[in-house]
């Protein structure tokens, strides 16, 4: 049992003097964690943030001022008058995502109760958007209309005061959920590809077969590149989390760090082992190479860290819920947004074992495989 | 001498000319003011120790390396010149150092030189005959079709050798080829080089070799050390001026004292045979590979302290055999006894007593000499206190000191070789397996190794098993065994074999068992023909323009990297299936809907008016209501669970505050952990809201019967305006229009980039990058003849999403359909440049493969408008967004597939897609330089 220790912690350093010798992956890993992480939170928001909006204002009215003045930023952007048949060619270029179409007699209709239609054109290719934008609209319009046709009738305010309170992140501001979630989006891809490439590298440099000839068993090998890309990852992880996420982000995290950390530890068992199970199922760097895009495309945008996971079909929800990924990310939106503790987040971090343990078996059986076929 | 050699009368030609010329690798020295001429039309060879610098004057004869300092003149030329240069790759062959590390593994031989050719210009007809005539010198012709990957050691130099030879070069250099080929298979090479100079006898010839007797044949000799020439002559003048009868004494002498080493000759002390089991005792080994059996019944019995040589031809079944003994391969056949317990893979403690040190090194190039040694201390459990001084004694021993803290890539194969060495016997084991040890160490090195290794026998009674091609070192062996074809020929005491033969060395026995058995196997042996003239008398040289570009080189480099593509039908799978994969996860998969969102009241009224109003959210899919809450301090309990997506909050007196218009407050918690759903949540519960608020007001004004049953659509909605909304593109918001346009943008970069990604850095890797940098292949060719296949690729992939798109997920193309695959195609060149960027920026395959994925991976799933529309971007996302050809290719993905837009929308995003194509191009051709620095 030392004598493991021993060889696990010697070939773990060796993991770590590669890691160091590469600049380029440096760089890499300094690239993804710093600025790759503030970029995604800053710049892709999946809100209604900052939509570009026309109006075609065929009344010139009252109201149709007030709706034009009632869309505001930081949603939308200030709305352009434009005339109704630049709206095709103003769409078709992506100048505008949303136009709204006044039609003349709007406040006369209304007014006499004729119930006046109103136009929202809305471009769907802009699928994250689209439907809360419109419905957002339909909103401010229904709201000025609503109050404009009850002080013209003499009524007090609305009957019922509606007050909506979002809890955990009270402006809703998307960084604070992209930024973490590009965290850990840098966590799989880092773990499968720094390990399983390893892997693959030594084995077309020969030196797996010389370990193997020493005292040193596959599991040795593997549990020896887990722990020292761990530690890296983990560690990047960290550091991305204190100085880029809560200090220059500025986003405050609820729950305990700490809890998180353990969780990242747990979880990225479970995906450097899965990038020693893909170096098995493949003989070169090329394959592997092939082989990891699509699973870290589906791991970064089918886990529910970039579209929620109950959206989807429940079939591909119970697929999903063979990915570790899936867990963490339900693990670490519990603990840092809404502040929940083991007691809350510990049937994740349960599954994120299982998981970790069913990857770590099966590419243990692979592993002795491949060494045999190689030859 | 020294001053014959630099200045060479008119009517001796020469081959090269160096003056002033020194080279350093970070703080090592290379080469010190080297100043030598190489005389031209003879064989010459350079002789010295490991690391004095023998391969780097070599690659700066022949130009793959960019000279430093001083000047260096070949072919009549100034080699610095870039012109000359150009032309004279057309000139030069240059074979690397290494076991056919310019070779393509997965080409078949013939492929290999077909390659070559191609890059020299040489048409069809041409090509053949020079190929045909090569390889039946060489007597690789039996094998026209057999992969490089596949050939022996001695197979592999030999094809290397027929590549360097196919232009007919005026100068050939040579780096150690004959290093790691057994006896037969070195004759043969040096014999077809001697045709081929009867032939060309203007061709000049440069070695550089570790093998004495090989030198002692060459016409003129420069001895090295220490990044200077110490001595030039003939190798018999060489001989006279330090008065020795052999050139290995001569080179001895000629060496600094401190360098000498113990030149008394190696001494064995007779043995001392021990009581006990054999070491190793192998009984009818066998190992198949399929039906083949690399080993076929081999017996032998090793003695403990013996030491045992294992000789024979490349590929006869040498490694196999050790690598059994080892535990690395299974046995298929036959039994085998290590220490006298049957041999176990799996039995640890023996391998504990093993020191094994295989062929190809497989030590870690990213570890320091140092590190390496650290390293395998710790994994064979040698004290911690005696780490240290053992790894000491190691680099003492070895001639390591001075580099214990380099990186092993960067040493010369000798010193490599004793790094192995070191590491084999630090842990003081009983017996040793060393897959030929000294193969590329010279003389001085290998008899102090030897020494070593009489000392452990003979000392500590540690039993050597190993296997070499140096005949000098067979007969010091106590026994050896002959090998070939899988079975051992004769094994006996080396004196004993040699006498059996009537041979006078054990080299021309060795030949001679190795005949027969070659005879046995193909019947009567025929002498194999000379080679005929070659078919053209022109010189390719003077045939192969020196253009700065050319279609059939470009072709050639195509070619080859598609065969090699064909050759790895896994590889192809992936590229095509992974695209498919993930379009129908996607495609069903990535929705904006939210549906089902659970949610749970806290009605303190009970009310008839509270229960209207939660009337709204039943019998709807937006909507699932879980049990009600019952005490305050559950609100945020259960959101914090994630239990709830949104809690409704009704106060006590609602129902009456509300006939008595009172404005009551109805509050709403929603969970915003993702603030996507949660502003979905909350439109959709605005919605909802204002309906009712209409519904309100309406009731108040008293002219409720005005208006159509309640219900929660805003079609039938109680407000006093009509909506009418219209989702241009993709009227029903099904996800899937908008996803599958946005997949084939995902695809068409992601794959065609990480499989060009690997291009030019495998090369680099397995050293194939050789043939680049010495013919006359430009580097726009290398690069445009790398993407062409993933292109082609990329095209197909394209073709097969575009089927799926109109076949399965029924997404019709509404626009041009010209305006989209000419977009997809300049796109597709955009990636494959993109990861032609990337391959020339970084040195190994794990950082090409990792730096593909995190370069293109954000702003192709962030930045490009497949889940955020562009326009909504913001600062550097937006600037990465831009900075990338993704988002240009997703708006002509988009709105050819959407928007039934043309060239005359999207001309613009084309354009910018060729500029990147033109700059992503420009940048990799100018980080791969032609030379290496």
């Amino acid at each position: 049992m030392r004598k493991r220790l021993i060889n696990i912690l010697a070939l773990g350093v060796k993991e770590l003097y590669s890691i160091r010798a590469d600049p380029v992956m440096l760089v890499l890993i300094l690239y993804t964690f710093t600025y790759a992480v503030y970029a995604v939170a800053t710049g892709a928001k999946l809100e209604v943030y900052n939509a570009s909006v026309a109006i075609v204002d065929e009344d010139r009215s009252e109201i149709s001022r007030r709706i034009n003045e009632a869309i505001l930023p930081p949603f939308f952007q200030a709305p352009q008058e434009i005339s109704a048949s630049e709206i095709g060619p103003a769409m078709d270029s992506n100048r505008f995502i949303f136009v709204i179409e006044i039609p003349p007699k709007f406040e006369q209709d209304l007014l006499s109760n004729r119930r006046p239609s109103v136009q929202i054109n809305a471009d769907a290719t802009a699928i994250a958007i689209a439907g809360n934008g419109l419905g957002d609209l339909q909103q401010i319009i229904g709201q000025q209309v609503l109050s404009y046709v009850q002080n013209a009738s003499g009524a007090p305010s609305l009957p019922v005061n509606f007050v909506f309170r979002v809890m955990f992140n009270p402006n809703l501001h998307s960084h604070w959920f992209t930024s973490v979630m590009q965290i850990i989006n840098n966590i799989t891809m880092l773990s499968v590809i720094l390990t399983g490439a390893a892997l693959i590298r030594e084995r077309e440099h020969g030196t797996i077969e010389h370990l193997l000839s020493m005292p040193v068993t596959p599991n040795d090998v593997m549990l020896a590149k887990i722990w020292a890309n761990g530690l890296v990852i983990v560690f990047a992880a960290a550091v991305s989390m204190m100085i880029v996420v809560q200090l220059v982000l500025q986003v405050p995290i609820a729950g305990s760090l700490w809890l998180f950390l353990a969780g990242t530890l747990l979880y990225q068992f479970s995906v450097t082992a899965l990038g020693i199970l893909i170096a098995t199922f493949t003989t070169s760097m090329a394959q592997f190479g092939l082989l990891c895009i699509p699973i870290l495309v589906i791991l970064q945008l089918l886990s529910g860290s970039s579209t929620p996971l109950e959206t989807m079909p429940q079939w591909l929800q119970n697929v999903m819920q063979l990915a570790p990924t899936t867990h963490f990310v339900s693990f670490a939106q519990a603990v840092l947004y809404r502040g929940a503790g083991l007691a809350i987040v510990w049937p994740q971090m349960l599954a994120i074992a299982v998981i970790s343990a069913l990857i770590f078996v099966l590419s243990g059986l692979r592993f002795r495989k491949t060494l045999v076929a190689m030859q | 001498m020294h001053e014959r050699a630099t200045q060479p009368s008119v009517d001796i030609a020469v081959a090269a000319s160096l003056e002033g010329v020194s080279h350093r690798y970070g703080k090592v020295v290379a080469l010190d003011d080297v100043k030598v001429t190489i005389p031209g039309g003879c064989m010459t060879g350079l002789i010295g120790p490991d690391g004095v610098g023998k391969s780097t004057l070599l690659a700066l004869i022949s130009g793959v390396r960019k000279i430093q300092s001083g000047s260096v003149w070949a072919l009549d030329g100034d080699m610095r010149d870039q012109a000359h240069r150009q032309r004279s790759y057309a000139r030069v062959a240059y074979m690397p150092q290494g076991l056919g590390r310019n070779l393509y593994p997965t080409l078949s031989v013939f492929e290999n030189l077909d390659f070559v050719g191609r890059l020299f210009g040489q048409p069809e007809a041409e090509r053949k005959a020079r190929i045909d005539d090569l390889l039946r010198s060489t007597g690789l012709d039996p094998f026209p079709d057999r992969p490089a990957g596949k050939l022996s050691g001695g197979m592999k130099q030999k094809l290397s050798l027929c590549g360097a030879l196919i232009h007919d070069p005026d100068l050939l250099i040579l780096d150690e080829p004959t290093t790691g080929v057994d006896p037969l298979s070195r004759r043969q090479f040096w014999e077809l080089i001697d045709r081929i100079r009867a032939r060309r006898p203007q061709m000049s010839v440069i070695v550089a070799t570790a093998y004495m007797e090989e030198a002692d044949q060459f016409a003129w000799l420069a001895a090295m050390d220490a990044g200077r020439v110490i001595a030039t002559g003939s190798p018999a003048e060489i001989k006279a001026r330090t008065g020795a009868d052999t050139l290995e004494q001569a080179f001895i002498s000629l060496l600094p004292e401190d360098k000498r080493g113990d030149h008394r000759g190696v001494q064995i002390p007779p043995r001392v045979t021990q009581a006990g089991p054999p070491a190793i005792e192998a009984d009818g080994l066998t190992k198949k590979f399929g039906t083949f059996a690399a080993v076929d019944h081999v017996s032998f019995r090793i003695e403990k302290g013996e030491i045992f040589g294992f000789l024979g031809s490349n590929g006869c079944g040498k490694s196999t055999t050790m690598k059994m003994l080892t535990g690395l391969l299974p046995v298929s056949e036959g039994k085998a006894f290590l220490f006298g317990k049957p041999l176990n893979a799996d039995d640890i403690e023996t391998r504990q007593r093993v020191g094994y040190m295989s062929q190809a090194f497989s030590l870690y190039s990213e570890l320091t000499v140092y590190q390496n040694l650290q390293m395998h201390a710790k994994l064979f459990d040698l004290p911690a206190a005696e780490q240290g001084p053992r790894i000491e004694e190691m680099l003492n021993r070895f001639g390591l000191r001075d580099v214990a803290d380099t990186m092993p890539e960067s040493l010369p194969l000798g010193m490599r070789q004793r790094l192995q060495l070191a590491v084999a016997v630090q842990h003081r084991p009983e017996m040793l397996i060393l897959d030929e040890p000294t193969s590329g160490v010279d003389p001085v090195a290998r008899d102090q190794f030897w020494e070593s290794l009489v000392d452990l026998s003979r000392k500590d009674g540690v039993t050597i098993f190993l296997s070499t091609h140096f005949m000098n070192e067979a007969e010091r062996c106590d026994r050896i065994s002959l090998m070939h074809a899988g079975k051992v020929l004769a094994a006996d005491a080396p004196r004993a074999l040699t006498e059996a033969r009537h041979a006078e060395t054990l080299e021309e026995a060795f030949i001679a068992y190795l005949e027969d058995a070659v005879a046995a196997a193909k019947g009567p042996a025929k002498a194999r023909e000379p080679a005929a003239e070659l078919v053209s008398a022109t010189p390719t040289a003077e045939r192969t323009n020196s253009a700065r570009f050319s279609l059939a080189r470009l072709w050639a480099c195509a070619r080859r990297e598609a065969v090699e593509i064909i050759r790895d039908p896994v590889r192809i799978a992936f590229a095509l299936l992974s695209p498919v994969l993930l379009m129908f996860a996607f495609g069903y998969g990535i929705s904006f809907d939210v549906e089902h969102l659970r949610f749970a009241v806290f009605d303190q009224s009970r009310s008839l008016e509270s229960r209207e109003f939660l009337e709204g959210f039943e019998g709807s899919r937006f909507w699932s209501r879980q049990p009600d809450i019952t005490a305050p301090d559950q609100i945020p309990t259960r959101l914090r669970a994630g239990e709830l997506k949104f809690a409704i909050e009704i106060p006590p007196l609602y129902g009456s505050d509300l006939l008595r218009e009172r404005r009551p407050e109805i509050g709403i918690w929603i969970n915003g952990d993702m603030p996507n759903r949660a502003e979905t949540t909350r439109t959709y519960l605005g919605g909802l809201t204002l309906d009712y608020l209409a519904k309100q007001s309406a009731r108040r004004a008293g002219d409720m019967a005005a208006l159509p049953g309640t219900a929660t659509g805003s079609e039938s909605s109680a407000l006093p305006v009509n909506f009418e909304s219209r989702f241009r593109y993709n009227q029903s918001l099904k996800s899937v229009y908008s996803m599958v346009p946005s997949v084939i943008m995902m695809m068409l970069i992601l794959i065609p980039a990480i499989m060009t990604a690997l291009g030019v850095v495998r090369e680099v890797e397995t050293g194939s990058i050789a043939n680049f940098r010495s013919t006359p292949l430009t580097s726009i060719e290398f690069l445009l003849g790398k993407q062409v296949p993933y292109l082609i690729i990329g095209l197909i992939s394209f073709a097969t999403l575009m089927v799926l798109a109109l076949f399965v997920f029924a997404v019709p193309v509404k626009g041009s359909w010209l305006a989209l695959i000419v977009g997809a195609f300049i796109y597709l060149g955009a990636s494959t440049a993109f990861g032609l960027v990337v391959s020339t920026l970084t040195r190994t395959q794990v950082a090409a493969v990792f730096a593909t994925a995190i370069i293109a991976l954000i702003p192709t799933s962030q930045f490009s408008g497949l889940l955020v529309p562009v326009s909504s971007l913001s600062g550097a996302g937006r600037a990465l967004g831009l900075a990338f050809p993704a988002s240009w290719f997703q708006q002509i993905s988009t709105g050819t597939f959407n928007k039934a837009l043309g060239f005359s929308e999207l001309w613009l995003n084309h354009l910018v897609l060729a500029v990147f194509v033109l700059a992503f191009v420009t940048v990799a051709s100018l980080i791969l330089r032609k030379q290496e620095s």
